[in-house]
């Protein structure tokens, strides 16, 4: 479906009679010039004051060991809280548990949801069910599968069942007490969690693809894999780019899981960016710290997501240009 | 190949391919439902059945005991009332707000529409969770901690950017002719968004709906950080502390936690026909 882009419902249907002066005069009659930021003012203003404002205030909070009791004077600290951060090995420990967890969750979720939305694109039978099953994690709430996959990785839970008892490739683990079994489990929740909504979004984009280039390759002998690459990709490369920044952002965002899995433990071994950053704001009280640490995730997501959008604008896209 | 037959719902021979194709998805079905489906089998079990070793996965004896005591307990029906009211809330807020700046934006050209656009994207970029300590202070200030019309306020605030995103991406797909006729019938703008778009939009506002509700119904660390008193807790926090009241009484937090999961279901299969197409219109075309 085009986007038909017309701004103001100005009338530019092609070959249009030539009285559109008129007409146009009479439009701008009726039309306040101020009808578009009666619509956008209240969403607008709400997003301002509770999204924007508190992203601004996150910058200015880090440069101070900030006070949350009334009365309480904040000290400026300038640059402090960052330097801070790098001699904080505490800090690397919970960057370095959120770059694995990134690594070992964004890959698998964009590759097996691309490989459900192509087993289910074709004609799959019981299509509909496939796919509500396929959802039926990403509606879960972090909480309920949080707890779930707790006791699936506890000591006489289901995985250890299955992996030693029934498979004998290990023995019981103990797996949420280790940092890497640990991580194991939290990103294992990950996957599952978000095969299903790249799968969605892949979908819809599969349904994009224009089923006449699809044929004319088919016609000149292209294979399986060079369909793929030469018909499907391009055409499905917007709807991956945005699943990818989209999981980069929500794998820094993991938050839930952790908390819930370990609690950072054994001994903060486990604990990603978010959980201790919450926990230096809410249990330490030392919210200008912990804002340095949500400036410095905001900033790198930020960079991420750029880079992304600029590298992978289309297939190959330095080769392109 | 009987069962693929029954699934097809066609008694005509099945392609090799798609049978394997079949397979495949059935296996990964199995993995991605099986966790869900021992959950939903542990929540019937009795206490004494909960950790035996090897697991059992048809409880026997299934005992409804677990959701009874769930309810009844610890005003459960209370934070479920409260998560469903502040989800609705938020939804219908939501949706008005961000249809209406979704419309201004794909209908009406003015000054800064591009800035303002862009910043609104911002709003995708940062996620939520690293603005939480600015947030909480800003609650505090406006005396929005601890209520539950204070969790609305910024579970709105937090779904207007994406909303507001995939709504637009639909709404430009409309044609601008049938505004334009229903301008020469004399119809003000307001009663075009109203009466023209909102309706021709339902698969977007579908999807937008579940979205919304679900991210909602399911917040969780915001509630943890502003709410304090117990009658106000929503439904996450509720069951997060079942868990760590009962720790070991896993048939008890899964029957919560499936109780918890049955408003969402119901939005998703009410609302799932529109879903796919929503999407594919709003979200990757956008």
């Amino acid at each position: 479906m085009p986007v038909i882009d017309l701004p103001g419902g100005a009338p530019a249907i092609a070959g249009a009679p030539p009285r559109s002066p008129s007409r146009r005069e009479r439009r701008s009659r009726h039309r306040s010039p101020l009808a578009p930021y009666a619509f956008l003012a209240p969403g607008f203003l709400l997003f301002l004051a509770l999204i924007i404002y508190p992203t601004v205030r996150a910058f200015q909070m880090s440069l101070y060991d900030w006070k949350i009791v009334a009365n309480a004077s904040s000290r400026f600290l300038g640059l402090d809280n960052y330097v801070r951060a790098f001699h904080d090995p505490h800090f690397w420990t919970s960057l370095s548990n959120s770059g694995v967890y990134m690594l070992f969750t964004v890959p698998p979720q964009i590759v097996l949801g691309l490989v459900v939305a192509s087993l289910l694109n074709a004609k799959a039978p019981a299509r509909p069910l496939f796919r509500v099953l396929f959802y039926l994690p990403v509606v879960t709430s972090w909480v309920v599968v949080s707890l779930l996959f707790t006791y699936l990785f506890s000591d006489d839970g289901l995985v250890n069942y299955a992996l030693s008892d029934v498979l004998h490739l290990t023995g019981h683990v103990s797996w949420l007490s280790d940092r890497w079994t640990a991580m194991v489990a939290i990103c294992a929740l990950g996957v599952w969690k978000g095969i299903g909504w790249s799968m969605m979004i892949f979908l819809a984009a599969l349904q994009g693809v224009p089923k006449d280039l699809v044929e004319a390759a088919t016609a000149d002998g292209a294979g399986r894999w060079g369909r793929f690459r030469a018909v499907t990709l391009p055409a499905i490369w917007p709807a991956a780019l945005v699943v990818t920044v989209m999981l980069v952002i929500g794998g820094f965002n993991v938050f839930t899981s952790v908390l819930l899995m370990t609690d950072g433990g054994p001994g903060g071994q486990t604990d990603v960016l978010l959980t201790y950053m919450y926990r230096l704001a809410f249990s330490n009280l030392d919210f200008g710290y912990g804002s340095a640490i949500a400036v410095l995730l905001t900033a790198g997501v930020f960079v991420l997501s750029v880079v992304q959008l600029r590298v992978f604008r289309e297939p190959g896209g330095a080769l392109t240009k | 190949m009987t069962a693929a037959t029954a699934l097809g719902g066609s008694t005509r021979r099945i392609h090799p391919l798609i049978a394997l194709r079949l397979v495949a998805l059935v296996v990964g079905a199995v993995i991605m439902v099986t966790p869900l489906a021992y959950m939903i089998s542990t929540s019937f079990k009795s206490q004494a059945y909960v950790l035996t070793f090897p697991p059992q996965f048809i409880p026997h004896p299934a005992t409804v005991a677990n959701y009874q005591q769930a309810w009844t307990s610890q005003d459960f029906a209370r934070y479920f009332a409260n998560s469903l009211g502040v989800a609705i809330a938020s939804t219908a807020i939501s949706l008005l707000l961000s249809s209406m700046m979704a419309y201004a934006f794909a209908r009406f050209e003015f000054r800064g529409r591009e800035v303002m656009f862009r910043i609104l994207l911002l709003g995708l970029m940062v996620p939520a969770m690293m603005l939480i300590i600015p947030q909480f202070v800003l609650a505090k200030y406006l005396h929005l901690i601890d209520s539950l019309p204070g969790l609305v306020v910024f579970y709105v605030a937090g779904s207007l950017s994406w909303n507001t995103f995939l709504l637009r991406g639909f709404f430009s797909s409309i044609p601008a002719e049938l505004d334009q006729a229903m301008e020469m019938d004399g119809a003000g703008s307001w009663s075009r968004y109203w009466r023209l778009i909102l309706p021709l939009s339902r698969p977007a506002l579908a999807t937008a709906t579940i979205f919304t509700f679900l991210a909602c119904w399911d917040e969780f660390p915001w509630a943890l950080t502003v709410i304090n008193t117990p009658t106000k807790r929503t439904l996450p926090m509720a069951i997060q502390l079942f868990h760590g009241q009962n720790a070991t009484q896993w048939g008890l937090v899964f029957a919560a936690s499936a109780i918890a999961v049955v408003p969402v279901i119901v939005v998703f299969l009410l609302l799932q026909r529109h879903f796919v197409q929503g999407l594919s219109v709003g979200a990757v075309k956008g």
